[in-house]
C-alpha cells in the first residue's frame, strides 16, 4: 500500500503535463468536435489529483449525547446487527412492496463504517433510509471535494485569522488492515460472512443465476498431508500427553487407581489399544477458487451517480461470487483514469474521488499484465467487472480492443457496466460504441457482457445488470 | 431494565432536595432505571421511549447520514425522557459519585423540560402513557389491516417533519382564540384594507368617525355606525356572511393535519382507520420538536447545574479530581467542533455574570466607552434569576441570535474553522477563518435544526400544491420522489411541488490558470422547480 501511495504523490504533480501532451497527441490525430467536448470536461477536472473524501466534518452539534458523554453507553452498530430481523423476512416484506405498488425499500451492500480511533469495521447490512423534505448542500460543492462556500466548524484556542491551526493527511491511512490486538481477524470476518449472506439472500431472493458446474476445469482441490490425525495402536509419532490420559482412564475403568492423591505409576497397566500416536493424513487443502477484478473507472465524468451505481453494483457482484464460491475467492481492485493502479482492500476502492482522464486501455492492461505475472490463468476462474461511464479518450477503442481480446482467452467472464453520465446527450458511449463494432459481444457471447444503464437507476436496476451480466 | 437500587435512589433524593434549595422546579416523582447495553439495542431504535409503537425501520440500520439529525427531530440515546414521571437510564457499574453528577444532569434537564415554554403543550399529559395507548391502537388495527398499517405509518414519517410545531405554541398561548368575527371586526379588519391600494386617511377617518358616534351616542353609538356603513357598502353584509360561514383552514403549513382535515381519500368511511394512525405519528413528532430545538441550552443547563450542584454537595468530598476529568470531557469545547454543553454552559455562566454586573439593561448599553464598559458593575446580584428567565422563555436559535456577542467570543477566543488543502503537502489544513462573532453566530445558526417550510393548498381541480418557502437552500433531490409517492398515497390524487433547484454556472477558465491561491469561482443561480406526481409517475419540469 504505501509504495502505491508515495507513487500516486510523485504522480500528482507532473500530471497535468503529461494529460495535456496525451490530449495534444490525440488530438494530432484528428478529433471530433464531441470528442474534444469530452476531453476538454474532464481536463478542467485534472487540477487535483484522486483524492480520498474530504475529511470528514467534526460531529454535528446534536451528536453529542448524553449517554455518550456521560456514560460512554452507546452500544456497537456491529451488535446491533443481533437484534435485527430476519434478513429473509426482511425482503418478503421487501417483495410484498413492490406488489402493492410502492418502490422497494431495503437497500443492500451499502457499507456502514462503525467505530471510533481507527478500530473500523466493514460491514455489509441492509439498511434504509426514511426519505423526508429535509434542506441539502448546493450539490456541485459536495462532490467536488474543494474548498467552496462550505460552512465552517466551530473552533476554540489560539491563533490568528488566516492561520492554519492543524492539518490532515488527504489520504486517510487505511485503518481497517492492522486494526488492534485480535481485531483485524474479526473485523474481515464479519465482512466475509455477512457478504456471503448477502450473496445467499441475492442469488435467493432476487433470482440471481447459480453458477454452472465447469466440467471442463481442473478440480481445484488440492492435498496436503499433514500429522494431525490420531490413531490408537500404530501411527508416526506418539502422543505422550494423549497417551497417558487414555492409560489413566483404563486403570480407572479397571479400579486399579484408589487414591488419586498419590498415584503409583509403577502399578499401571498398559494396554497396546492405549498408545495414541499421531498419524500423516490427507488433508483437503481448498485453494481459492476464483479471482474477480474489480475494475473501476474513478476519470473525472465519473462524479456522483455512476460512481455509486458502479460501486454498488461490485459489492452485489462481490457478494454473489463469495456465496457461490463458498467464500473461496479472491478479489483484486484495479481503479483507472488514464493510468490505471491497484489498490488493496474495498475501502481504498471505495472510497477514491474521482478526477482525471479516460483511457480504459490502461486498466485492462494492467489486468492482463497481473494475470500473466501471477500466473493466474492455470489455477482459476478469473472474472473481471469493469464499471464505467462509457467515455473513452480513446475513442475508437484502438489500444482497448486488443486488451479486451487478451482478456476474453483466459477470463471465465467479463462484465462491463456502463452508467451513462448524461453529459452526451443521448448518444451511445465511446465504449459501448467500440465493444459492440467489436464484434465481440457476438463472437464471445459466453465470456463477454455489457450492461449499459441511465444514471437514475435505481436499486433494482443495479441488480437486474448483475443477472445480465453474470447469467 | 430495572429500577436502581434503593441505595442509588436515596442518593436521587438527596441530589432532589440539594437542586431544589438551589432554585430548580420540578416534580417530585421520578423513575431511574438500570440498562443493559441489551436493552439500549432495543430503546434506542425506540428513541428511549420504552412504549413507542412498533415499526418494522426499527429493526434496521437506518443510513446514519450527516444530515441525519434533520431526519429525526430527536435524539436516539437521550439520557432522560420527558415523561411524567420523568425516566432516566442509567449504566450499573457507575460509582456513587458519578452517579451523583449524572443525577444533577438529569435533574437540570427535568427542571428545563418541566420549565422552558417550548415544551408547554408536553406539560398536560404523560407521553409515556399515551405512546403506549398508540401502540396498541396500531396493533390492534395491525391485527385487522395487516401491513397497511404500515404503509402509512410509512408515509405519515415522510412528513412528519412537516409539523406546525409553532402554530400549536401560538395556540397554546392564546387564551380564547376563539372570538367570533364581528361585523365591525369585518368592516375594519378586512373590508376596510382589501384591495392593492386600501387607504390608510380612510382608514383613520372610519376609526375616528366611530369613536365619535361612539362618544355622542353612548348608548347605541355602535349599532348607529354599523347602520351607516351599511347603507353606504350594500354589498358589505353579504362579504360578511360569506366570511363568517367559511371554516378557518387548518395546517397551511403542518402537511399531516392539512391531509387528516381535507384528503379526500383518507375521508372515506373505510379508510378513516388511517386517520388515527397518522394522529399518532404527528403528535409523536410534535412531542419532539422542542427537544431539538432546545438542544444547546438544554444541555448547557443541565451542564451548568451538575457543576454547580456536584462541587456544592458535601457527601462526595473526595471525588472532586474523579468529577474534574469526567465534566471535562463532557463540557469543553473541541478544538474543531461544536460541543453544545460546552457551549450552552458557558453562555449561561458568561450571562449570570453580566446579569450580576448589570449588563443587561439599557444604562449598560448606552455606555459607549470602552473602558467603563469593562468595569461596569452595580452589583445588581441578578444573575441567577436572569438565567433562569432564559431558561424559560428561549430556544437554541433566540439564544445564539440575542447572547452570542464578540465579548463572549473574545472571552473563549472562539472562531470559525476553514478548511483548505495543501496541495505541495498533501493535506487538508484548518485555519483560523474568522473570529468576528457575525460569523461564529452564522456557523452555529447555519448548523441548526430547520426543516423547510411548506405552504400547502388545495386547487379547485383537487390537486394538492406544495409550496417550498425557499431558503437559499435546495430540497435533497433523492428524496423528494419518495416523499411525493407517500403524499399522493395520503392525498389520493395529483400532489404538485414548487421548489428552488441550483443550476451550477460554469467555472470561469481564467481563474484556473492563475495558481493555486485563486479558487475557482462557483456561482449557482436558483430555477423553481414543479415537481409532479399523478399515479405513481414523479416528473420534474421548469416552473419558471
Amino acid at each position: 500500500m504505501r509504495g502505491t501511495r508515495s507513487k500516486a504523490d510523485q504522480m500528482a504533480e507532473p500530471v497535468m503535463n503529461t494529460l495535456q501532451e496525451l490530449y495534444r497527441s490525440l488530438e494530432a490525430r484528428g478529433l471530433s468536435p464531441e470528442q474534444r467536448q469530452v476531453i476538454e470536461r474532464e481536463l478542467g477536472q485534472t487540477e487535483h489529483e484522486h483524492l480520498y473524501a474530504p475529511p470528514p466534518p467534526a460531529p454535528s452539534l446534536y451528536a453529542y449525547n448524553d449517554l455518550d458523554v456521560l456514560q460512554q453507553m452507546v452500544p456497537s452498530p456491529v451488535a446491533s446487527m443481533l437484534a435485527y430481523q430476519t434478513l429473509d423476512h426482511l425482503l418478503q416484506r421487501d417483495l410484498q412492496r413492490e406488489k402493492d405498488g410502492f418502490p422497494r425499500k431495503i437497500r443492500m451492500g451499502k457499507l456502514v463504517k462503525p467505530g471510533r480511533d481507527g478500530d473500523d469495521k466493514v460491514v455489509v447490512i441492509p439498511t434504509t433510509v426514511e426519505e423526508k423534505f429535509i434542506h441539502g448542500q448546493i450539490r456541485e460543492e459536495s462532490e467536488g471535494g474543494e474548498e467552496g462556500e462550505e460552512p465552517g466548524e466551530g473552533g476554540i484556542g489560539e491563533g490568528e485569522e488566516g492561520e492554519v491551526i492543524g492539518e490532515q493527511p488527504v489520504h486517510e491511512e487505511q485503518g481497517g488492515g492492522e486494526g488492534g490486538p485480535g481485531q483485524g481477524q474479526g473485523g474481515a470476518h464479519e465482512l466475509e460472512s455477512t457478504i456471503y449472506d448477502l450473496g445467499r439472500v441475492l442469488t435467493e431472493q432476487f433470482a440471481l443465476p447459480n453458477l454452472k458446474d465447469k466440467g471442463k476445469k481442473r478440480s481445484l482441490t488440492r492435498y496436503a498431508y499433514d500429522l494431525t490425525d490420531r490413531n490408537r495402536g500404530f501411527g508416526q509419532i506418539l502422543d505422550k500427553k494423549a497417551t497417558l490420559r487414555q492409560v489413566i482412564l483404563t486403570n480407572i475403568g479397571l479400579q486399579r487407581l484408589g487414591n488419586l492423591d498419590r498415584i503409583d505409576t509403577g502399578n499401571l497397566i498398559i494396554s497396546p489399544r492405549d498408545r495414541v500416536y499421531r498419524i500423516l493424513s490427507k488433508e483437503k487443502d481448498y485453494e481459492s477458487q476464483a479471482v474477480v477484478f474489480f475494475v473501476r473507472d474513478y476519470s473525472g465524468s465519473m462524479a456522483g451517480k455512476p460512481t455509486e451505481l458502479v460501486v454498488n453494483q461490485h459489492v452485489l457482484i462481490y457478494a454473489w461470487l463469495t456465496y457461490q464460491y463458498q467464500n473461496q475467492v479472491t478479489t483484486r481492485f484495479i481503479l483507472h483514469d488514464t493510468e490505471a493502479k491497484e489498490v488493496d482492500n474495498f475501502q481504498a476502492y471505495y472510497s477514491m474521488q474521482v478526477a482525471g482522464g479516460t483511457q480504459v486501455a490502461s486498466a485492462y492492461r494492467l489486468v492482463n499484465q497481473i494475470v500473466v505475472e501471477e500466473e493466474l490463468a492455470r489455477d482459476y476462474n478469473i472474472y473481471i467487472f469493469h464499471g464505467t461511464d462509457g467515455d473513452d479518450w480513446d475513442t475508437y477503442g484502438e489500444e482497448a480492443v486488443p486488451e479486451l481480446e487478451k482478456m476474453l482467452v483466459y477470463a471465465s467472464r467479463v462484465g462491463i457496466t456502463i452508467a451513462e453520465n448524461g453529459f452526451a446527450g443521448s448518444t451511445r458511449s465511446e465504449v459501448e460504441k467500440y465493444v459492440t463494432k467489436s464484434g465481440l459481444l457476438e463472437s464471445k457471447k459466453e465470456l463477454l457482457r455489457l450492461d449499459v444503464m441511465s444514471k437514475d437507476s435505481t436499486e433494482a436496476r443495479v441488480i437486474e445488470g448483475i443477472k445480465i451480466l453474470i447469467s | 431494565m430495572e429500577l436502581i437500587s434503593q441505595h442509588a435512589k436515596r442518593i436521587m433524593e438527596g441530589c432532589k432536595n440539594r437542586a431544589r434549595e438551589a432554585g430548580l422546579r420540578f416534580q417530585d416523582e421520578t423513575l431511574e432505571y438500570i440498562v443493559t447495553n441489551r436493552d439500549l439495542l432495543e430503546l434506542s431504535p425506540k428513541i428511549m421511549i420504552p412504549t413507542l409503537y412498533d415499526y418494522w425501520v426499527q429493526d434496521v440500520e437506518v443510513l446514519r447520514e450527516s444530515g441525519r439529525y434533520e431526519l429525526y427531530p430527536n435524539n436516539p440515546y437521550e439520557t432522560v425522557i420527558n415523561t411524567r414521571p420523568p425516566i432516566s437510564y442509567y449504566n450499573d457499574n457507575n460509582p456513587d459519585w458519578l452517579n451523583v453528577m449524572i443525577f444533577y444532569h438529569v435533574i437540570g434537564h427535568i427542571d428545563f423540560f418541566q420549565n422552558n415554554l417550548f415544551f408547554r403543550h408536553t406539560w398536560d399529559y404523560d407521553f409515556n402513557s399515551r405512546a403506549l395507548a398508540d401502540k396498541r391502537l396500531i396493533a390492534k388495527l395491525r391485527s385487522e389491516k395487516g401491513r397497511w398499517v404500515d404503509y402509512v405509518i410509512e408515509f405519515s414519517r415522510a412528513i412528519d417533519n412537516l409539523v406546525g410545531y409553532f402554530d400549536l405554541l401560538a395556540d397554546l398561548g392564546q387564551e380564547e382564540s376563539d372570538r367570533s368575527l364581528s361585523m365591525l371586526d369585518y368592516y375594519f379588519d378586512i373590508f376596510l384594507q382589501r384591495g392593492p391600494r386600501s387607504s390608510i386617511s380612510l382608514y383613520s377617518k372610519e376609526i375616528d368617525r366611530f369613536n365619535r358616534m361612539l362618544r355622542e351616542y353612548p348608548e347605541d353609538g355602535e349599532t348607529r355606525f354599523l347602520k351607516t356603513i351599511t347603507e353606504k357598502h350594500a354589498e358589505l353584509e353579504a362579504l360578511y356572511t360569506k366570511k363568517a360561514k367559511e371554516k378557518k383552514v387548518v395546517g397551511r403549513c403542518d402537511l399531516l393535519q392539512f391531509l387528516m382535515e381535507y384528503s379526500p381519500f383518507l375521508n372515506r368511511e373505510e379508510n378513516q382507520w388511517m386517520l388515527m394512525v397518522m394522529e399518532v405519528i404527528r403528535s409523536t413528532s410534535l412531542y419532539f420538536q422542542p427537544q431539538i430545538r432546545t438542544k444547546i441550552l438544554n444541555e448547557g443547563w443541565a451542564s451548568y447545574w451538575h457543576e454547580q450542584l456536584f462541587l456544592g454537595d458535601d457527601r462526595i468530598k473526595g471525588h472532586e479530581v474523579d468529577f474534574a476529568i469526567v465534566n471535562a470531557k463532557v463540557t469543553s469545547m473541541p478544538r474543531v467542533g461544536l460541543n453544545p454543553y460546552a457551549l450552552g454552559m458557558r453562555l449561561f455562566q458568561y450571562l449570570e455574570e453580566r446579569a450580576d454586573k448589570g449588563k443587561t439593561g439599557l444604562e449598560y448599553f448606552q455606555t459607549t466607552d470602552r473602558d467603563q464598559r469593562r468595569s461596569f458593575d452595580r452589583a445588581t446580584g441578578k444573575g441567577r434569576d436572569y438565567i433562569f428567565h432564559i431558561r424559560e422563555n428561549y430556544c437554541d436559535s433566540m439564544f445564539i441570535n440575542s447572547f452570542l456577542d464578540q465579548d463572549f467570543i473574545d472571552l473563549h477566543r472562539l472562531f470559525v474553522v476553514g478548511k483548505r488543502m495543501n496541495k505541495e503537502k498533501m493535506t487538508w489544513q484548518y485555519y483560523v477563518r474568522s473570529r468576528k462573532a457575525v460569523d461564529y453566530k452564522q456557523m452555529v445558526a447555519d448548523s441548526l435544526y430547520h426543516p423547510p417550510r411548506l405552504e400547502v393548498n388545495a386547487t379547485d381541480n383537487n390537486i394538492l400544491v406544495l409550496n417550498h418557502i425557499f431558503e437559499g437552500k435546495p430540497l435533497v433531490r433523492d428524496f423528494i420522489s419518495g416523499v411525493m409517492l407517500a403524499v399522493e398515497f395520503l392525498w389520493g390524487g395529483e400532489v404538485h411541488l414548487f421548489t428552488s433547484d441550483p443550476i451550477p454556472v460554469k467555472v470561469d477558465q481564467e481563474n484556473e490558470a492563475q495558481g493555486k491561491e485563486e479558487k475557482p469561482k462557483r456561482t449557482t443561480s436558483w430555477k423553481r422547480f414543479r415537481y409532479a406526481v399523478k399515479e405513481g409517475k414523479v416528473t420534474r419540469t421548469l416552473a419558471e
